[in-house]
């Protein structure tokens, strides 16, 4: 059982993003009739966000579905679009792929099909796996492919203040939201204090400033601070950001960081071809060519699936050795060169 | 809404159903001479299926369609003028130019829209059903779709999940006998698709589809069932397009047996209705033609609509994307 006692105020206290996500929902459905949660396995809240809501909620508005997935997104989409918010919890982020029509072709693609006689305030969770030990077909992060469909706003928090934040704006948005959470962060305690209304969906956070280099972390905030915080000690100065949206991104954040800087390393779980990290590294250059004193470096996963035998996994992620000599090797380069 | 004693009602059935078809064939006329470019489902022949199933609804009750859908919004009392302006890709479009024939939706009379990804609305319809129990509304939604789109998995989850959750849904399947060009024999074992129900815990009927009328009391009976929250059922009509899958696909042309052909043409739906009528004196052939000329007067009227409406501009392209795009305040396409 998830104890939720964390309060959103002045006092600090700690929590995961998996209570804050709890807490996020459990304050909707108590403001809005329209809000309701389904999914499979949701009223026993298997992975933890939906647990307790049952007993507050009901049955109707906390609804296990059967295992089909299509018609659970299709039937988010219907009920979006007469009147209702369905938070749609889609546990593990490969599931969605069972339900890819209804996502690409049904809750992105609608409003504008329709020339906006509805919207779709639908809100579709998933967990991205990786460093889960549970070989490839659960083990994928599906995040640029959310990136790559128009219609959706796709955010990914890695902390509860960011967890809660957001899932409030995601139920709130009237567009379909794709919430991604992370596997190795949803269990993680840090302070859960923040107010709702300071996270906005589009705004990414630089979490650590610096002057020698930028670290935009998809999915890799911690190893990426812990790696700024060791290269400290040694005078290399990392500022790292949090993107927290993935669509749209804060490419002025990021650009803001770059021109300081001039020198960017991005970090991401995803594979490298058509990974947030590579986008971002496309619309650096596009955008600021000039400042960059270094060629950027991507720090992602090979085209390679996740092998089960966990020695082996370990490698293929992006992890504190690999962000950390791809920094230094981007820090290296070009010193000496202005801007 | 129409009863058989009810002249007016009658009519109104017999006009939608004529409208139907005149509109599919004014669509035809408009893409030899070039004022429609795309493709173009007909359902000339499957008239009586689409007004009958929405003869049992109320206005305020929710449909979803098919590809072949041109007639379903228009079943339920859509303005053809903006129908036309849509297939003409113009900003006075039902859905301001952006979805063209296959992807119809007029929620000002209930229609949430088509799907031209085979079986895809099944699970809106289903949706929209949950969003009317958890409103507490006693509205229904009715999904129409394809004998094509029952073999599909959608189809199945959507049946069993509003059947286990008793939603207020009607699966009406318009049974016209091909999957684009591949016959019911080569893709279901059963021969009905209704056959099917029992295996959901609903019932099931199979019906005359080139009857308004007994279209319109399986349908009736169904959308009571709904509407007294005891659950979906599908009703299936048999029915025929008497055209190819799409206008001028020349994949089925001359390659169905005549004598199915001839049979199905001998089972008109308007021609039907129409005799009905006669023989029943409810109207007369002087009523039948007033009909069709004022289907005709409207069409006219409907294209010359969308020949003067304008077609969307650039701004379009971006100002139906979001209802709320202030994240991307800043970027090319946003201004």
């Amino acid at each position: 059982m998830v104890e939720v006692t964390a309060k959103a105020g002045a006092d600090a206290t700690l929590s995961t993003p998996l209570q804050a996500m709890n807490k996020a929902l459990r304050e909707a459905l108590a403001e809005d009739q329209s809000v309701f949660v389904m999914g499979e396995d949701i009223q026993t809240g298997t992975f933890g966000m939906t647990q307790g809501l049952v007993e507050v909620f009901g049955e109707e508005r906390i609804r296990n579905t059967p295992i089909s997935e299509g018609a659970i997104v299709g039937a988010a989409v219907g009920a979006a679009m007469c009147g209702m918010r369905p938070v749609v919890d889609l546990s593990i982020a490969t599931f969605a792929y069972v339900a890819l029509d209804q996502l690409v072709n049904q809750a992105a693609k609608n409003r504008y099909l329709f020339g906006a006689q509805a919207n779709v305030p639908a809100t579709f969770y998933l967990i991205s796996y990786h460093r889960s030990n549970a070989a490839a077909q659960h083990t994928d992060r599906p995040h640029p492919i959310f990136m790559g469909i128009p219609g959706f706003k796709v955010v990914a928090p890695a902390t509860p203040n960011d967890a809660y934040g957001l899932m409030k704006a995601a139920i709130r948005d009237p567009d379909p939201v794709v919430v991604l959470a992370d596997m190795t962060t949803v269990r993680r305690r840090g302070p859960l204090d923040g107010d709702a209304d300071l996270v906005k969906i589009g705004q990414a956070k630089v979490v650590r400033e610096g002057t020698d280099v930028t670290l935009v972390a998809f999915f890799t905030l911690f190893p990426a601070l812990a790696v700024a915080e060791k290269l400290a000690a040694e005078g290399i100065s990392v500022e790292v950001i949090d993107p927290r949206t993935l669509a749209p991104l804060d490419m002025a954040t990021i650009l803001r960081s770059v021109r300081k800087t001039g020198r960017l390393v991005a970090a991401d779980i995803a594979y490298d071809t058509c990974s947030a990290a590579s986008e971002v590294i496309a619309s650096v250059t596009e955008a600021a060519f000039g400042s960059l004193r270094a060629p950027p470096k991507r720090v992602c996963t090979p085209m390679i699936h996740v092998p089960f035998s966990p020695p082996l996994e370990k490698q293929i992620f992006p992890d504190e050795a690999r962000i950390e000599a791809a920094v230094r090797a981007v820090v290296a380069t070009g010193q000496g060169a202005t801007q | 809404m129409a009863q058989n004693s009810n002249r007016e009602g009658a009519l109104l059935a017999l006009r939608r159903m004529m409208m139907i078809r005149a509109f599919e064939e004014r669509t035809q006329k408009l893409i030899d001479r070039g004022d429609v470019i795309g493709v173009m489902h007909s359902s000339i022949g499957q008239e009586a299926a689409c007004v009958g199933a929405c003869l049992a609804l109320r206005d305020d009750d929710y449909i979803t369609g098919t590809h072949r859908s041109h007639g379903h919004p228009i079943a339920k009392g859509s303005k053809v003028d903006r129908l036309v302006a849509e297939l003409m890709g113009r900003s006075t479009g039902v859905c301001k130019g952006m979805a063209g024939s296959m992807h119809l939706a007029d929620f000002s009379v209930g229609s949430l829209g088509e799907s031209a990804i085979v079986g895809s609305s099944i699970s809106i319809a289903v949706g929209a059903a949950l969003a009317n129990r958890l409103r507490g509304l006693d509205r229904v939604s009715l999904a129409f779709f394809g004998d094509g789109a029952a073999n599909t998995g959608i189809c199945h989850e959507g049946m069993n999940m509003a059947s286990v959750w008793r939603l207020p849904v009607v699966f009406f399947c318009e049974n016209n006998r091909y999957a684009v060009t591949t016959p019911l024999s080569q893709s279901m074992a059963v021969e009905h698709v209704a056959d099917r129900a029992a295996g959901y815990g609903m019932p099931g009927v199979t019906v005359d589809g080139q009857d308004v009328r007994a279209v319109r009391d399986a349908v009736t009976e169904a959308v009571a069932r709904a509407r007294r929250g005891e659950g979906p059922s599908i009703v299936e009509a048999l029915t025929y397009r008497y055209g190819d899958h799409s206008y001028r696909l020349g994949a089925l042309s001359g390659k169905r047996d005549p004598a199915e052909v001839a049979y199905w043409r001998g089972r008109d739906p308007i021609r039907i209705e129409t005799e009905r009528l006669r023989d029943e004196g409810v109207a007369t052939d002087e009523d039948f033609a007033a009909l069709e000329s004022g289907v005709q007067a409207e069409l006219d009227a409907a294209v010359d609509f969308g020949r003067a409406s304008p077609y969307p501009t650039k701004a379009d392209l971006w100002s139906n994307m979001y209802e709320d795009s202030s994240a991307w305040e800043g970027t090319p396409w946003s201004k």
